[in-house]
């Protein structure tokens, strides 16, 4: 009988040389296989003398289970490498960037638009629209300008040759809003208007946010704690320094404009504040009785407020943007700034 | 309305410093809009006499000038300005003085030692010709400081007035505004009758007096119209922006600054016969004095004499009329003529003018007699001359009614409580007259307030002069109550944010666009014309959004935008009660953008349907039509609930040329409303049976729509077929010449049990027949 260390000592050999899983399992089957080196000499142990073959027996088992051994450690470690070759194949340059589409985005007029009707909705103000070619009615005489009179000079108004005209102001919406709704109302009416107006600080088209607030107690003060409210929250400044002016606006009174602390300068004067330190950001005022009559409001028992705030203005500031112009020359090169 | 503050200040004088005095103004609704110093900073220059100036005697141009500065003796100062001569008086800057950009030294000017510099205009600052020096009138007082010789330490305050404060459009009423918010006293100038001393009178009719409830005039006589105008007076008017011309126009121009008076002169001798307030006649025309002539339209009101109208009442005097430097008579007109006569006339005639202004808002009609009695005075003063009387036509003056005011009410807008007598006493001190009645106030307001009629008039007034920062900014109160969520529409901005993810940029392009784009996009659109367009390119309102989007295509491939996909949400225009809002897309160049991992494929119509379909989430029930602006082969209408709701497809060959593109776009637009509207969600039990698929070629004539044959397929389709829907379309080889093969995917699956196999042969016969009955289609052998 060959001596089975010497078989173990070549079956290592012979493991260890296997490249590949096929090539094992060839070595195992010459050693452990039904005509393998071992399994012949397990077979031989019938010849032997009885004595001799408990310890032979118990040789040739060892012999086995230190080939086995082997074969799963080096198989174990074949299967390693193959992952290893499979991972190292399959590795990718993270660093590219991945495919598709792109993303759009939109308008920063839009986006201000948004954030403006998301903070008044915020304390339960409706969202109300109204056309933009107007009436004369809806757009002066409901709000108290009458023919002729000179506040009609300050609205440079496009006329249709059909006689219409596009609403100078949101401030129609309020009118056509409370012939159809009884008070208490809250409503922000936001949309395009239009002024005959071109030059490096107006463009004929801008938008406005109208705000309207009718119950049977509000005030001066409450106008002036939602509108500080708005102005503070829109530009996330808790201290941003508020004022309110005496001005006049014939569908308002006392009729008011509201200043903000420069956001440019912080009140320290700069170009965009004129060297003022304040920026003029909305008229406002408590709703005219001569509006509500128009609307059948009873003057006695309601009370309003109202305020009309142009949005590219609070754009430009938001965002420092220097130029009115470019909002609506569509640039993409503009528009991707704010996506 | 622009004044000198040194004026405002003979009249009123606060305890408060220029800005202080600025903030209160503006506080109170009076907005400053300016603060100009009358002069830039410099100092240490006088007024200077030169007693004898010799050329250099090493340069040319320069000169040696001997300068009385009203020291014991004269200075030597080298200047190079062409005009120094012997006898001029002149500003002169002494060693020491800053001006603006040079401080002065004694110097050596090429071996001649130089105390101080004579100025021009130009080195100090000051408006005129920069030419040579500034030379001043003979009687200035040598060695005198300059700037206080000039009064130049003074501001120019200009005023942003709102149109309801006419009374502020004078000195007088600026005063008397800062009187009351500042309590400081106010010194208004006494103005004085003066007698007749002749008796000449013009007649006078006002056939309008509706519109002029109230003429003066008074005749002067014997004037010396060439008497210069005050040097106080010239820089008072000049400082309000009014260049002074000829006194007796200088003396009108300066009581309407003072007391807002507009007045006119007219030469005496130019009048013929009386003077009448009418209205124009149709056909009359005014040459006016800025040699302006006006076509007189019969709601304008005219003054004319005998021979037609002579001056536009209450905007602009006539040419023919006007006061000459040779006038000797004069004829004063002072007058109140109503608001509404005068508003808009002006700006019909392409006129503003100072009077107009005052007029259109309001002027004083308690004030009139005292401007004709000043003008009379100032006349008198400077131009000399024999007054007559004052002939007065006076007929149905406003008629003032006392106002209430609640005190409930004024705490009730204001918000908070108001003292009733700090009330009173603001009111007051505006000019009306108040008393307490009880839990009101009676206020009769004064009569240049055209802005006080009413209880919430005088409810402003009070707040104003509160302040309105001293009202408390509050939270306020009110029910909780929700806003109403309607699901089954989606807000546009959860459009624009769908838009956004499949890649789209938002624009905002003008409402108003060239009616050449319009028609040429559609021949048979009628955009409204707009009457004033401020240029013919925005000048009708749009009827579809593709003109803007495809300006915004071409203005971004000008700047090397390669690809281009846009969205705008807005309105088109039909009339005035018709103004959809619409959803329109542009699409333009590559699919993605340029990388690395994909192939680079253009865009067509199919990305852009697809597109549609995934902001609808769901296929689209599109039929081929025909659009004017888009390509006849590449075009469909979009249907949803039995109605067209818009158009896709590539845009006309002929319109690719047309708007000069390189390549063609894809385009939709749809109403929005229709692309907003879901429906609720509704859930259905999910089967726990097996789906069944089956896959069906038909062969059917290659202009036969595929939407046709889905439309009969999923209508004869039976209760258990979920999903009809095409997998490809082939065309080519192995295929007859005008044929095509769909295939389609159906699937099936039942919710109550396994479907049989005779269920599914049936329900896909049924398929077939309708396939081949109404599509002439027949299975793919």
């Amino acid at each position: 009988m060959r001596n089975p260390n010497e078989i173990v000592a070549d079956a290592l050999i012979a493991i260890q040389a296997s490249p590949d899983l096929p090539a094992l399992e060839q070595v195992k089957a010459g050693y452990l296989g039904k005509s393998g080196q071992l399994t012949e000499l397990l077979k031989s142990l019938g010849a032997m003398p009885a004595d001799e073959r408990k310890t032979a027996g118990a040789r040739i088992n060892e012999a086995k289970q230190a080939v086995e051994a082997a074969l799963k450690t080096r198989r174990d470690a074949l299967q390693q490498a193959e992952l290893d070759r499979q991972l190292a194949a399959e590795t990718l340059d993270v660093t590219l960037p991945g495919r598709g589409l792109a993303r759009g985005g939109v308008h920063p007029v839009s986006r201000t638009l948004t954030r403006i009707q998301a903070l008044f909705r915020s304390i339960g103000f409706e969202v109300a629209t109204g056309p933009e070619i107007e009436t004369d009615f809806y757009n002066f005489t409901a709000l108290n300008i009458p023919e002729d009179h000179p506040a009609r000079a300050m609205h440079d108004t496009f006329y249709l040759q059909s006689g219409e005209l596009l609403r100078t102001h949101t401030s129609p919406v309020q009118v056509r809003y409370m012939q159809t709704h009884r008070p208490p109302l809250r409503i922000i009416a936001p949309g395009r208007v239009y002024r005959c107006d071109s030059d490096v600080t107006h463009t004929p088209m801008f938008h406005q946010v109208e705000g309207l607030w009718v119950d049977e107690s509000v005030s001066f003060a409450d106008l002036k704690g939602v509108l500080a409210d708005f102005m503070r929250n829109f530009f996330e400044r808790d201290d941003l320094p508020v004022r309110f002016r005496p001005s006049f606006f014939p569908f308002t009174e006392p009729s008011a404009e509201m200043d903000i602390g420069c956001v440019m300068c912080g009140g320290a004067g700069c170009r965009v504040c004129s060297h003022t330190g304040w920026l003029e950001v909305l008229g406002c005022g408590m709703v005219h009785p001569n509006v509500f009559r128009h609307v059948d409001i009873d003057t006695e028992r309601f009370v309003g407020f109202a305020f009309g705030l142009g949005v590219e203005r609070l754009a430009m500031l938001r965002y420092g943007v220097d130029d009115l112009r470019l909002f609506f020359e569509n640039d993409l090169r503009f528009l991707k700034q704010f996506n | 309305m622009q004044f000198s503050e040194a004026w405002l200040r003979s009249l009123v004088n606060p305890a408060l410093d220029t800005p202080q005095l600025a903030h209160a103004l503006t506080m109170a609704g009076l907005e400053v809009e300016a603060l100009t110093p009358a002069a830039p900073p410099f100092n240490t220059v006088v007024v200077a006499e030169i007693l004898a100036a010799e050329k250099h005697p090493d340069a040319d141009r320069l000169r040696v000038c001997r300068v009385d500065v009203g020291e014991a003796a004269p200075v030597t100062i080298v200047c190079g300005a062409p005009n120094a001569a012997a006898g001029l008086k002149v500003p002169c800057a002494r060693p020491g003085a800053r001006l603006p950009g040079i401080e002065i030294k004694v110097a050596k000017v090429r071996g001649v030692e130089s105390f101080g510099m004579l100025c021009s205009t130009k080195e100090l600052g000051l408006e005129g010709a920069a030419d040579g020096l500034m030379v001043l009138p003979a009687d200035a007082p040598v060695g005198e400081d300059f700037r206080a010789w000039l009064n130049l330490d003074d501001t120019l305050i200009t005023l942003k007035l709102t149109p309801n404060r006419a009374d502020c459009l004078s000195l007088h009423g600026v005063a008397r505004e800062v009187g009351a918010i500042t309590g400081a006293e106010v010194r208004l100038p006494q103005i004085r009758e003066t007698p007749a001393r002749i008796h000449d009178t013009v007649p006078l009719h006002v056939a309008a007096s509706g519109a002029c409830p109230l003429y003066l005039g008074r005749v002067v006589r014997g004037i010396d119209a060439q008497a210069p105008t005050p040097r106080w007076m010239a820089e008072r008017l000049e400082r309000s922006g009014i260049r002074p011309l000829l006194a007796p126009v200088d003396i009108t121009n300066y009581v309407l600054l003072e007391l807002g008076q507009p007045m006119h002169a007219f030469a005496l001798s130019r009048l013929s016969g009386g003077i009448e307030v009418r209205l124009a006649r149709a056909g009359e025309t005014l040459e006016l004095l800025n040699g302006q002539t006006a076509e007189l339209a019969p709601d304008m009101l005219v003054i004319a004499d005998a021979s037609g109208p002579v001056a536009l009442a209450g905007i602009m005097g006539g040419q023919p009329t006007s006061v000459e430097r040779v006038t000797v008579d004069v004829f004063l007109e002072a007058a109140f003529f109503a608001p509404t006569a005068i508003a808009g006339r002006a700006r019909r005639l392409g006129l503003s003018t100072d009077s107009s202004h005052r007029f259109e808002r309001g002027v004083d009609y308690a004030a009139t007699r005292q401007a004709m009695e000043r003008a009379t005075q100032l006349l008198l003063d400077i131009c000399g001359g024999q007054p007559g009387p004052i002939a007065e036509a006076v007929a149905g003056l406003p008629q003032r009614e006392p106002i209430t005011l609640r005190l409930a009410r004024l705490k009730r807008v204001a918000g908070i409580e108001l003292d009733a007598d700090q009330v009173a006493r603001g009111l007051s001190a505006l000019g009306a007259q108040v008393e307490r009645q009880g839990d009101c106030l009676a206020v009769m307001p004064p009569s240049f307030r055209f802005d006080l009629a009413i209880e919430e008039d005088l409810i402003e007034e009070a707040v104003r002069l509160f302040g309105y920062d001293n009202i408390p900014a509050q939270p306020p109160a009110a029910p909780s109550r929700m806003l109403p969520q309607d699901e089954t529409m989606l807000a546009d901005d959860v459009l624009r944010q769908m838009l956004v993810g499949l890649d789209y940029q938002e624009v905002i392009t003008y409402s108003f666009v060239d009616p050449a784009w319009e028609t040429a996009l559609n021949a048979d659109a009628r955009p409204l014309p707009l009457a004033n367009p401020i240029a013919s390119q925005l000048s009708a309102m749009r009827t579809t959004l593709w003109g803007g989007l495809i300006e915004t295509l071409r203005h971004n491939l000008n700047r090397q935008q390669e690809r281009v996909r846009i969205f705008e949400l807005g309105r088109v225009y039909a009339s005035q009660v018709e103004q959809p809002m619409k959803l329109g897309g542009l699409a333009y160049g590559e699919v993605q953008p340029e990388q690395w991992g994909a192939t680079a494929r253009r865009i067509d119509f199919f990305d852009l349907k697809g597109d549609l379909e995934r902001l609808f989430s769901h296929p689209l029930d599109s039929r081929r039509g025909a659009h004017p602006a888009l390509h006849p082969g590449q075009c469909a209408e979009l249907w949803t609930g039995g109605r067209a709701i818009g158009w896709i497809g590539a845009l006309h060959p002929r319109l690719v040329q047309a708007f000069d593109l390189p390549a063609v776009p894809v385009l939709f637009e749809l109403d929005s409303q229709a692309l907003a509207r879901r429906a609720l969600p509704r859930h259905a039990a999910l089967s726990r049976f097996p789906l069944v698929r089956r896959d069906l070629a038909f062969m059917l004539d290659i202009h036969t729509p595929a939407g046709e044959l889905l439309a009969a397929l999923r209508e004869a389709a039976s209760p258990q077929v979920r999903s009809i829907e095409v997998f490809d379309d082939y065309r080519g080889k192995g295929i007859g010449e005008n044929q095509k093969s769909l295939a389609i995917l159906v699937v099936m699956q039942d919710t109550e049990r396994t479907l049989t196999d005779r269920e599914v042969e049936d329900a896909v016969q049924k398929l077939i027949d309708a396939a081949l009955r109404q599509c002439n289609a027949s299975l793919r052998a």
